[in-house]
């Protein structure tokens, strides 16, 4: 009974304790149950990225480089097929070995796996290595055939940036490197595109319109696995190759200045006096641009590194010389718009028994006995110095230096569009205040007056201060870029109208001028200067006469110049020693400015050879030879440009 | 059959027994069965491979073997129950001269045919032999200090050869099956409060001596970003697959976690990652289901039993198995820490497998015999 009673007992407390556990248990299922809500509905979402962001990864690809041709379309950057290996890192089970095996098959120097094992620290763990960019086909091959011995490596063909005129244009169009950390900083085209491996512009062209020629980067998405496996291809966004770039360089005109540089240091430039375009400009010596796409070897770059002449320098636009007396047609258009002299007026120069003076200086002409009584269509002709330090004198350095300036002088002629472009100097009396702190002295103006002393210019600036001369005085945009906006029509129009607005002597003053907006007071001024040019090229004693060309249609007018080094001594003076007996270094630099055809002017260049000595001997003739071309290829550069303007 | 059934004063037909098979339990688990056979086949990718084909053919010899096994008489699990414990203790102690290791802990023996894991027997040991040990006990005597301290003692043995595997997570499934008897058998509140005082306390204690990695594993479960990449990638990778699983889930064999390997030991207590991963909410729901109707069907028959034998037994069974199937999902989760639980039928592993079908058909035996009174 007892017993009974017990087991009645025992089964109502099991039952009583299941009840609770029972209970606990539908409690604890409501927990998870809730856990399961909240993971699968209330936050699928966000484990739902979160899963794609697992399984998913994107692998760039490298944009191709848009095209650069010259104005005729001949192309001069375009992108070659190359060789290349890569290794794929997940692959590789023990890299060292690997390496080890490559440097068997493919010529692999110390300091390039020095660099290899560099990225490698780089890179993660599932990225592409390259570690060679351009094999040779007999390396490719061998790649090829033992390739089952090797594993992660991937036998690819490529591109790679490819100079087809390697030298001749280095200086306009420039070269590709690997993009460096400051590159992607700085611009934001190259960070948004970026792929290792990646090239860019490092100069010229390739840097300044590097944005329009990188292109966009494709993207491929795989799905991996945890390890990073690549499992299958989800969606491959193609790349797009960059915008095709048409320059104003003619390729032929190029290449003919780069060589009549040849073994010499120093710029040609070209120029359309009404579009701006530039035709050329050449600069010596120059370098092979294709040995820097894969990285350019110790041994080369020591070789450009230490040439004497400075293949590095773009000497037309980077190169500040005196412009010696290419500067004399401007500053007897200063006297003549500020009405400082007349055509009239006279100077005697008698010769070195006789020289100048001021302030007990003593200032000679480069001809020893005199050119007697001097114009000014004569003292441009035949370059007399007694002549232009009297009218500088008059003018004064403030009225040349606006003058100066308002025609090219003084400012970057292509703006920023190149990283090295120098700005020269042009002095005046607030600038040396400014700049050295001194006051001016009068004997500075009148070496002024012949494009010594403190006056700096680039090839580039001369060029375009002939030009701006040469088209009757208004203000060009040069470019380098082909741009349909510039429309030689419309500026022609442009100018017409110009030349009968009506101006006051205020057009004197300092001011801004917009492009294709007159700079002269007076037309006739201007006509004076450039006969006076035409005398100095196609009259006896001109100093440029033996460069002359005979036939009409090549005539052309120029200014020598040479420029100084150092100053010339009494010493210097009496010894008058031939080009040959003085020290390369000190040697005068050789320039030349000129306009072409004369009756209709279209074309203006400059020449400059470094320690070349006299403008006339060795910088005008080549002017001779350049002109020829220029004129032969005028009526086919029209024949583009009309083509071009009917696309457009 | 070496248990022989002619000491009993009840006696059965074979239709009385075949009358008396509870056939809606069998037929859960083998719809069970059948999903973990699809998961694992899952976790293959599609292949039926290796894990899918071991997998299928335990499940189909132990659920045999269950049915074979459910006919043996209850008094005679009764009559054999510590037997049956202390073989458990020998083997887990076989184990720990002889067993093998595999990543760190020492917890198998090589029957060749398969690696058989005693701790998981002595999860349904435990049962068996608490059953029969409280069987007698008059409610009156329980709480006093001997029927106390017998059953800890007889609890602490297997749970501390297990921990020293190391194999924390079956230590406290064991200790969990072997309390959920002693509650049942109805110890007095007191000493439960108590006792979980004391723990309580000691956990500072406990901590210290913790594995360094059982210790990294708790504290991850409390911050899974602790260490994304190495403790907590787990939890952090089921959370993923889960939660991205949805509503409906991504399909079979469309789980994308696991089928590119994100997910860890995704066919043992992985699992029902995989299965949560694919079949989403509403499958998940319905597994769970599942095994809310087993553990329904176990306590039913628990009722219907006149022995507190058998009484005891299967609402044992009933919470353990609850447990092992909690503490797995739970941890899968993110809501416990990864402690090592395979989730009952659904995982791969035969020591599992074994034991869950055992226990099952002594759970059966108990329906069949159901009007055994056992002993006196």
């Amino acid at each position: 009974m007892i017993k009974k009673i017990g087991s009645l007992n025992k089964n109502k407390i099991i039952s009583r304790r299941l009840f609770v556990l029972v209970a606990a248990k539908i409690g604890l299922l409501g927990i998870v149950t809730s856990r399961l809500y909240n993971l699968q509905i209330s936050e699928k979402q966000k484990y739902e990225v979160l899963s794609d962001k697992n399984r998913i990864r994107e692998w760039k690809t490298p944009p191709q480089r848009g095209i650069i041709t010259d104005y005729f379309n001949n192309v001069i950057a375009d992108n070659q097929r190359v060789y290349q290996v890569h290794l794929s890192l997940e692959e590789v089970s023990n890299f060292n070995n690997s390496i080890f095996k490559l440097k068997n098959i493919i010529s692999l120097k110390e300091d390039e796996i020095k660099k290899i094992y560099e990225k490698r620290e780089k890179s993660k763990p599932w990225d592409t290595l390259i570690i060679s960019e351009n094999l040779s086909w007999k390396e490719f091959s061998k790649l090829n055939l033992y390739l089952h011995e090797l594993e992660g490596a991937k036998p690819v063909l490529s591109t790679s940036r490819h100079y087809p005129y390697s030298n001749d244009l280095v200086h306009v169009v420039g070269y590709v490197g690997d993009a460096t950390t400051k590159d992607i900083q700085n611009k934001k085209k190259i960070e948004e595109n970026f792929v290792p491996g990646l090239k860019v512009g490092k100069i010229g062209i390739e840097n300044s319109k590097d944005s329009d020629l990188i292109g966009n980067h494709g993207t491929k998405r795989y799905e991996v696995n945890a390890s990073g496996k690549k499992i299958s291809e989800i969606s491959y966004n193609k790349e797009t190759q960059g915008e095709n770039l048409r320059t104003t360089i003619d390729l032929e005109i190029q290449q003919l200045a780069q060589e009549l540089l040849k073994n010499q240091a120093g710029s040609i430039c070209v120029m359309d006096i009404y579009t701006g375009e530039v035709i050329a400009m050449a600069s010596s010596p120059t370098y092979d641009p294709n040995k820097f796409t894969h990285g350019i070897s110790t041994k080369d770059w020591n070789e450009i590194k230490n040439n004497k002449l400075r293949p590095l320098i773009n000497k037309s636009l980077a190169g500040l010389y005196s412009p010696g007396s290419t500067i004399k047609p401007l500053v007897a258009l200063a006297a003549l718009e500020y009405g400082i002299i007349d055509t009239k007026f006279k100077v005697n120069c008698k010769g070195h028994d006789h020289p100048y003076e001021l302030y007990g200086e003593r200032y000679h002409c480069w001809k020893k006995n005199g050119h007697g009584l001097m114009s000014m269509r004569n003292a441009i002709k035949q370059s007399c110095d007694i002549y232009f330090y009297e009218v500088a004198r008059l003018l004064g350095v403030d009225k040349l230096s606006l003058i100066a300036k308002r025609y090219g002088l003084g400012s970057k002629v292509l703006e920023d569009f190149f990283l090295e472009e120098k700005k020269g100097i042009v002095p005046s009396t607030k600038w040396k205040k400014q700049v050295l702190e001194q006051s001016w002295y009068l004997g500075e103006t009148v070496i002024t007056g012949i494009g010594q002393g403190y006056i700096q210019t680039t090839p580039l600036q001369l060029c375009l201060m002939t030009a701006q001369l040469a088209n009757g005085g208004y203000k060009i945009k040069p470019n380098l870029i082909y741009d349909k906006e510039i429309d030689l029509e419309m500026i022609k129009s442009k100018i017409e109208s110009e030349k009968n607005k009506s101006v006051s002597q205020n057009i004197l003053k300092d001011h801004q001028f917009k492009h294709y907006e007159r700079l002269y007071r007076n037309p006739n001024n201007l006509k004076l200067v450039l006969d006076a040019m035409y005398g100095s090229t196609n009259e006896q004693f001109g100093t440029s006469f033996r460069s002359r060309h005979k036939e009409d249609k090549y005539k052309f007018a120029g200014k020598t110049g040479t420029s100084q080094v150092k100053r010339i001594t009494d010493q210097d003076r009496e010894l008058d020693l031939d080009l040959e007996e003085i020290e390369y270094k000190s040697r005068d630099h050789a320039l030349y400015i000129a306009f072409a055809p004369f009756d209709k002017p279209r074309y203006s260049l400059s020449v400059l050879i470094e320690h070349g000595g006299s403008g006339s001997k060795a910088a005008a003739p080549l002017a001779n030879k350049l002109i020829k071309k220029i004129i032969d290829r005028h009526e086919l550069r029209e024949k583009i440009r009309k083509d071009l303007k009917n696309i457009a | 059959m070496i248990l022989s059934t002619s000491l009993n004063s009840t006696s059965y037909s074979f239709i009385d027994k075949l009358k008396a098979v509870d056939y809606f339990l069998i037929i859960i688990v083998a719809i069970i069965g059948s999903l973990s056979v699809f998961s694992i086949y899952s976790t293959e990718s599609g292949n039926f491979s290796f894990y899918t084909k071991n997998h299928l053919i335990r499940f189909m010899v132990f659920f045999s073997m269950f049915l074979i096994l459910s006919f043996i008489r209850v008094s005679a699990w009764y009559r054999q129950a510590y037997i049956f414990y202390i073989l458990g203790i020998l083997l887990l102690l076989f184990v720990m001269f002889f067993g093998i290791s595999a990543s760190g802990s020492k917890r198998w023996i090589n029957l060749f045919i398969m690696n058989l894991q005693p701790s998981e027997l002595m999860k349904i040991a435990v049962i068996v032999c608490f059953a029969r040990y409280y069987h007698r006990i008059q409610s009156s005597d329980i709480q006093s200090y001997k029927y106390l301290l017998q059953p800890i003692i007889l609890l602490l043995i297997p749970c501390y050869l297990v921990i020293t595997q190391p194999d924390l997570g079956t230590a406290i499934l064991i200790a969990g099956s072997g309390l959920v008897i002693i509650w049942l058998a109805g110890l007095n509140l007191k000493y439960f409060v108590y006792s979980g005082l004391i723990l309580l306390v000691s956990l500072p204690f406990v901590i210290s001596i913790l594995k360094p990695y059982q210790k990294s594993r708790i504290l991850t479960f409390f911050n899974p970003e602790r260490d994304p990449l190495g403790a907590g990638y787990q939890i952090i990778q089921s959370k993923i697959a889960i939660g991205s699983g949805g509503f409906l889930g991504k399909g079979f064999l469309q789980g994308t976690q696991s089928y590119l390997e994100f997910l860890p030991e995704k066919h043992t207590d992985f699992i029902f990652t995989l299965f949560s991963e694919e079949f989403g909410f509403v499958g998940s729901i319905i597994l769970i289901f599942l095994y809310a109707l087993l553990i329904y069907r176990i306590i039913r028959i628990g009722f219907l039993s006149r022995s507190f034998f058998a009484k005891l037994y299967c609402f044992g069974f009933a919470s353990a198995l609850f447990l092992y199937i909690f503490v797995n999902i739970a941890m899968v989760l993110g809501l416990l820490p990864i402690v090592g639980a395979p989730l009952p039928i659904m995982s791969y592993g035969g020591s599992s497998m074994l034991s869950i079908m055992l226990g099952l058909s002594i759970v059966m035996s108990c329906k069949i015999y159901s009007r055994d009174p056992i002993g006196s």
